[in-house]
C-alpha cells in the first residue's frame, strides 16, 4: 500500500454521501497491479509505477504567486485555478449565464442528477482501471462545465492545475458536458509550481450531445521527473465534433489513455497529440477509436520527437463495431528520431467487424533529413538550432488543426518556448 | 456490398478430402507424458541428447501458460490429452517409389504428386502422417552434394551439421507450441546446400494429416551454406475430420554468408485443424531469407514467419496471403529483427475475410540500438467481403537509431460495387466477378509464387469464393 493512502484526506466530507470514495479505494487496492505480461502494458516500464514515495499534497504555500502565474490567453470567458487539489481562484468575465462552470464537489451537491449521469460514466478500458479507482477515491475537487443546448461560449474556458512540494500527489479532474448544438473551447493546463517530483492522477471526460462542437486542449507540463496518469474518455453523439489536442511537455513517466466513442450517426472525433521527449522520460499513450454508429469519422495523429534515451509507446486501436457502416477512420503515429538511444514503440491496431468501412493506419519512424538541415545550415543557421526549428515545424503542422487563430497563436508560442527556440536547449 | 450475399463454405474440397484406413505400425497412444516421449525416442532410436532435449522440452511445455492473454481463446478448445503424438508406419524413409505401400501411393496419387510433378521437381519428400513415407532426390541434386532427407535421418546421418543448428534459431521455450514440437517432433525435412550450390528446381514436400485426433509435429531445418541458393515448397492438404486436430510445426532456416533461401507454403488444412506453427530464419552477412506464405484452410492458424538479420547486409522478406471463411481465423503476420547495420526487410500482407471469417495481421519489427542504415517497409491490406467479416491488425514496431527508417501502412477496404456492376454489365456473373476482383486484389502477390503454385492458388481462391455471394 502506498503512503498516499495512509494519509488522512485534507478535507473530509466535501462529497455527498452517495459518492463512495472508500469503495473506490477498496477497488484500487483489490485490482491487480499491471504486469509486463498485460497487453495493455506491453513495452511499458512497470517499475516506474512505484507510488510509495508520494504523499498527500500540503496546502499551497503562495496562492497569490500561482494565481499571477496562471495567465494564459489574452481573452477568455472564464478561468479556474487549482493548486494541490484546492480551488484558489475563479473568475468568469465573459461566460453566458446559463453555463454551469463549478467546482466539481459543488456540482455533485447542487446538480446531483447531471453529475451522476456523467461523472466517470465510462469504464476505463485501456489498462489503468486501477488508477482510475485511485483517482475516484482521492479526488477532492476539479472543474465541472455544462454548456446547455444551443449555447455558444465564444471565448475559451481556462483551467489551471498546479502541483507544489516534493512528492505531492494531485488528482485533477475536468468534466465537460456539451448540450445539443452547443459550442465551447476549453484549455486545460497542468503545471508544476517548483519543478519538484510529484504524482498526478487525472481524469478528463468529455461528453458531446448531438450537434455539439468542442475543442479541448490539454497542455501538460509537470516536472520532468514526475509520474503522471491522464485518463480521458470522449463520447460523441450524432453530428457532433470533438477536437482534442494534448501536448505533453513534461512528466518523467506519463501514461495517457484516450478513448473516443462515436455513439451517434455522423459524429466526428479528432485526437491529436504532440510529444517532445528527451532525457530518460517515457511517454506511454494508449488510444481507442470505438465506432458504434454509422457514418462516423475519427482522425488520430500523434507526433513524437525523441531525443537522448527517451522512450515512447503508442498503442492505438480502431474498433469498428458491426453496425457502424460508412465508418471513416484514420490513425497515424509519427516518430521523429533525434538520437541513437531513443526508444520508440508503435502498435497501431485495427479491429474491423464491418465491411462498409474506410480505415487506414500508419506508423513511421525516421530521422531529420540531412537535406533539410543542410538547407538551414547553408543559410547560416547552426545545426543545433536547425534541428529545433525542424522539430518545431514537425509539431507545428498539427497545431494548424486548431481553427481559432488566437488559440493557435497561443499554442505556437507555448511550443516555441518549450523547444527553446532562439535560446540554449534545455535537457 | 449488399447484404443479400450468403456466406457458405460448403465448397468442393475435392483435393484432399478423402481418407484411407491405414494400419499404423507404431502408435504412441493418446495423451502426452514423459513415457510418451520415451516411447517416441525408443521407436526412433534417438540419441541420448535428443531424448534429453525432448524431455526438457516437455517440462517447458507443461510449465508455459496458454498465450490467451493476446491470442484467440479458441486455443483453450485444444484437448491435449485427446491427441496422438506419434504414429508411424515405420521409422525409415522409403528409398524408392516401388517400396511405398499401395494404399499410401493411392493417397498421393489423388494429390497429384508423382506423375505430373515429379518431372518438375528436384526432390520429393512426401510426409505421410509423421514419418516420411517417400523420399527421392533427383540424381543431379544429390551429385551437387545437397542433402535432402527427413529430420530423423538428418539427425542420425549428419549429426555434425544437424546438431550445430538444431534448436538454435527457435529455442525450445520460444513459445508453448515450439516447446510442444521440440518434445514430440517427428518428420519434416533436413536440407543442407553446400557452398556455392544453386539448386535450380524447387525442393518440395507435401504434408498431410490422415488420422483423426492426431497432431502432426514436423520439424524442418534448412541450412544454406555460403553463396548457395535454394527454394523450398511446402503444400498442405488434409482430409476432413469431425473433431479438431492439431498441427504444430517448427521450421528453422539458416542462410550463411551470401546465401538465399525462399520458403513457400500453401496451407489448406481442413477447417477443424489448429495450425500453430513457428517459423524463423537466421540471415548472416548479405544473406536473404524470403517467406512466401499462403493460408487458406484450418480452423485457427497462428503463424508469424520471422527473419533475424544477424549480420551486415542481410535481408528479410515476408509475403503473406490469407483467406478466411466462416468459422476460420487466420492469425498470421511476420517478425523482422534487425540486429546489424544495413539490414533491410519488407513485409507485404494481404488478407481476405468472407462470411464470418476473421483475418488478423500481427507483426513485430525491431531495429536494435546503435545500428544504422536499416530499413523496414510494412504494408497490410485487408479486403472484407461480407458484412459479418472481420479483420484485425496488431503491429508492434520498435525502431532505434536515427539513421534507420521504418514505415508501416495498413488499409481496409471492400470490393467496390462499381467494379462488380461494371463486370456484370459485360455479362460476367456476379460470383465470377467477385472472384475476379479478389484475384485482382492478391494478383501481384500470387505472381511471386512458382507457376504451378500460383495456378493452384488461383483455383483455391475460386473454390473458396464459390457460394460466398448469393
Amino acid at each position: 500500500m502506498s503512503t498516499i493512502l495512509m494519509e488522512k484526506d485534507l478535507e473530509t466530507g466535501v462529497w455527498p454521501e452517495w459518492f463512495d470514495q472508500s469503495g473506490a479505494i477498496q477497488e484500487y487496492e483489490s485490482a491487480p497491479r499491471p504486469t509486463r505480461k498485460d497487453e495493455a502494458w506491453r513495452f511499458a516500464n512497470i517499475s516506474a509505477l512505484d507510488l510509495s514515495q508520494f504523499q498527500a499534497a500540503p496546502a499551497p504555500s503562495n496562492e497569490g504567486r500561482l494565481i499571477t502565474a496562471s495567465s494564459g490567453l489574452e481573452k477568455f470567458s472564464a478561468k479556474m485555478v487549482f493548486a494541490n487539489n484546492t480551488l484558489i481562484h475563479e473568475e468568469a468575465p465573459q461566460l453566458p449565464n446559463e453555463v454551469l462552470f463549478l467546482p466539481l464537489e459543488v456540482a455533485a451537491r447542487e446538480h446531483a442528477a447531471l453529475f451522476r449521469k456523467y461523472f466517470m460514466a465510462q469504464p476505463v478500458e485501456l489498462g489503468s482501471h486501477k488508477f482510475a479507482a485511485l483517482h475516484k477515491g482521492k479526488v477532492t475537487s476539479g472543474a465541472f462545465l455544462h454548456v446547455p443546448a444551443n449555447t455558444e461560449v465564444a471565448l475559451p474556458v481556462e483551467i489551471f492545475h498546479w502541483v507544489e512540494g516534493a512528492h505531492s500527489s494531485v488528482f485533477p479532474h475536468t468534466l465537460i458536458i456539451c448540450g445539443e448544438n452547443s459550442r465551447v473551447t476549453v484549455v486545460d493546463r497542468f503545471q508544476s509550481a517548483d519543478g519538484l517530483k510529484a504524482f498526478a492522477c487525472g481524469v478528463n471526460d468529455l461528453h458531446l450531445a448531438p450537434g455539439a462542437r468542442l475543442t479541448y486542449v490539454a497542455v501538460q507540463d509537470w516536472s520532468r521527473d514526475s509520474l503522471a496518469f491522464h485518463l480521458n474518455s470522449t463520447i460523441v453523439d450524432a453530428q457532433a465534433t470533438s477536437t482534442a489536442l494534448t501536448a505533453n511537455f513534461g512528466g518523467g513517466f506519463l501514461r495517457g489513455e484516450s478513448l473516443s466513442r462515436l455513439v451517434g450517426e455522423g459524429s466526428r472525433s479528432e485526437m491529436y497529440s504532440i510529444n517532445p521527449v528527451e532525457g530518460t522520460r517515457e511517454i506511454d499513450q494508449r488510444t481507442l477509436q470505438d465506432h458504434l454508429a454509422p457514418n462516423a469519422t475519427s482522425d488520430l495523429l500523434y507526433l513524437n520527437a525523441l531525443d537522448d534515451a527517451s522512450r515512447t509507446i503508442f498503442s492505438g486501436l480502431i474498433k469498428v463495431q458491426p453496425g457502424a457502416h460508412g465508418t471513416d477512420a484514420y490513425q497515424k503515429v509519427r516518430n521523429l528520431i533525434l538520437s541513437d538511444e531513443a526508444d520508440p514503440n508503435s502498435m497501431p491496431g485495427l479491429e474491423i467487424l464491418n465491411d462498409e468501412v474506410r480505415c487506414s493506419h500508419g506508423a513511421t519512424n525516421g530521422p531529420i533529413s540531412n537535406e533539410e538541415l543542410f538547407y538551414l545550415q547553408a543559410r547560416g543557421i547552426p545545426r543545433e538550432t536547425g534541428c529545433r526549428l525542424i522539430v518545431n515545424g514537425f509539431f507545428n503542422a498539427l497545431l494548424q488543426k486548431i481553427a481559432d487563430p488566437a488559440l493557435r497563436d497561443y499554442l505556437e508560442g507555448l511550443l516555441a518556448k518549450r523547444l527553446v527556440l532562439g535560446g540554449t536547449p534545455q535537457k | 456490398m449488399s447484404t443479400d450475399t450468403k456466406p457458405d463454405l460448403n465448397i468442393d474440397r475435392s483435393i484432399g478430402d478423402f481418407r484411407y484406413d491405414v494400419a499404423y505400425e507404431f502408435d504412441a497412444g493418446l495423451g502426452l507424458t514423459a513415457r510418451t516421449i520415451d516411447y517416441i525416442c525408443d521407436v526412433k532410436k534417438d540419441p541420448d541428447w535428443i531424448r534429453k532435449f525432448r524431455q526438457d522440452a516437455l517440462k517447458k511445455f507443461e510449465s508455459m501458460p496458454m498465450p490467451t492473454h493476446w491470442a484467440s481463446p479458441d486455443l483453450n478448445n485444444i484437448v491435449f490429452e485427446n491427441i496422438r503424438y506419434y504414429l508411424s508406419q515405420g521409422t525409415q524413409a522409403k528409398r524408392s517409389w516401388d517400396e511405398v505401400p499401395e494404399d499410401v501411393k493411392r493417397t498421393f496419387e489423388r494429390l497429384g504428386i508423382p506423375e505430373q510433378e515429379r518431372k518438375f521437381l528436384a526432390g520429393v519428400e512426401a510426409q505421410f502422417d509423421s514419418e516420411a513415407a517417400y523420399s527421392n532426390i533427383k540424381a543431379a541434386v544429390g551429385e551437387q552434394g545437397v542433402i535432402f532427407v527427413g529430420s530423423t535421418e538428418g539427425l542420425h546421418k549428419h549429426p555434425e551439421i544437424f546438431r550445430k543448428w538444431f534448436g538454435k534459431v527457435i529455442p525450445t521455450g520460444d513459445n508453448k507450441f515450439s516447446a510442444l514440437n521440440s518434445a514430440v517432433f517427428s518428420g519434416g525435412s533436413f536440407i543442407y546446400i553446400p557452398p556455392g550450390v544453386k539448386v535450380k528446381h524447387p525442393l518440395q514436400a507435401y504434408f498431410r494429416i490422415n488420422a483423426e485426433n492426431f497432431g502432426q509435429f514436423e520439424r524442418t531445418l534448412i541450412i544454406a551454406d555460403e553463396g548457395s541458393e535454394v527454394m523450398y515448397m511446402e503444400g498442405c492438404t488434409a482430409p476432413k475430420f469431425e473433431t479438431a486436430t492439431l498441427h504444430s510445426a517448427v521450421v528453422e532456416l539458416v542462410a550463411l554468408k551470401g546465401a538465399k533461401i525462399q520458403y513457400i507454403t500453401v496451407q489448406n488444412w481442413s477447417p477443424n485443424v489448429f495450425n500453430l506453427v513457428t517459423k524463423r530464419g537466421l540471415a548472416h552477412e548479405d544473406a536473404e531469407i524470403k517467406w512466401i506464405d499462403c493460408n487458406i484452410g484450418s480452423r485457427l492458424t497462428m503463424k508469424y514467419p520471422g527473419v533475424i538479420m544477424k549480420e551486415r547486409g542481410a535481408r528479410g522478406e515476408v509475403v503473406s496471403i490469407a483467406l478466411s471463411g466462416d468459422g476460420q481465423h487466420q492469425d498470421t503476420g511476420a517478425k523482422m529483427i534487425h540486429a546489424a547495420d544495413d539490414t533491410t526487410s519488407n513485409i507485404i500482407s494481404k488478407s481476405i475475410s468472407l462470411g464470418k471469417g476473421r483475418a488478423t495481421y500481427r507483426g513485430l519489427v525491431q531495429i536494435g540500438r546503435h545500428l544504422k542504415g536499416c530499413k523496414n517497409n510494412t504494408e497490410c491490406d485487408a479486403l472484407l467481403i461480407n458484412t459479418d467479416s472481420r479483420t484485425d491488425t496488431y503491429p508492434a514496431i520498435t525502431v532505434h537509431g536515427k539513421e534507420n527508417a521504418c514505415q508501416h501502412e495498413a488499409s481496409v477496404s471492400k470490393i467496390s460495387a462499381e467494379q462488380i456492376f461494371y463486370m456484370q454489365q459485360r455479362g460476367i456473373p456476379k460470383a465470377a466477378a467477385m472472384s475476379l476482383a479478389v484475384n485482382g486484389f492478391v494478383n501481384d502477390l500470387v505472381q511471386q509464387f512458382p507457376m504451378e503454385y500460383s495456378v493452384e492458388l488461383k483455383r483455391l481462391i475460386d473454390l473458396e469464393m464459390e457460394g460466398s455471394v448469393g
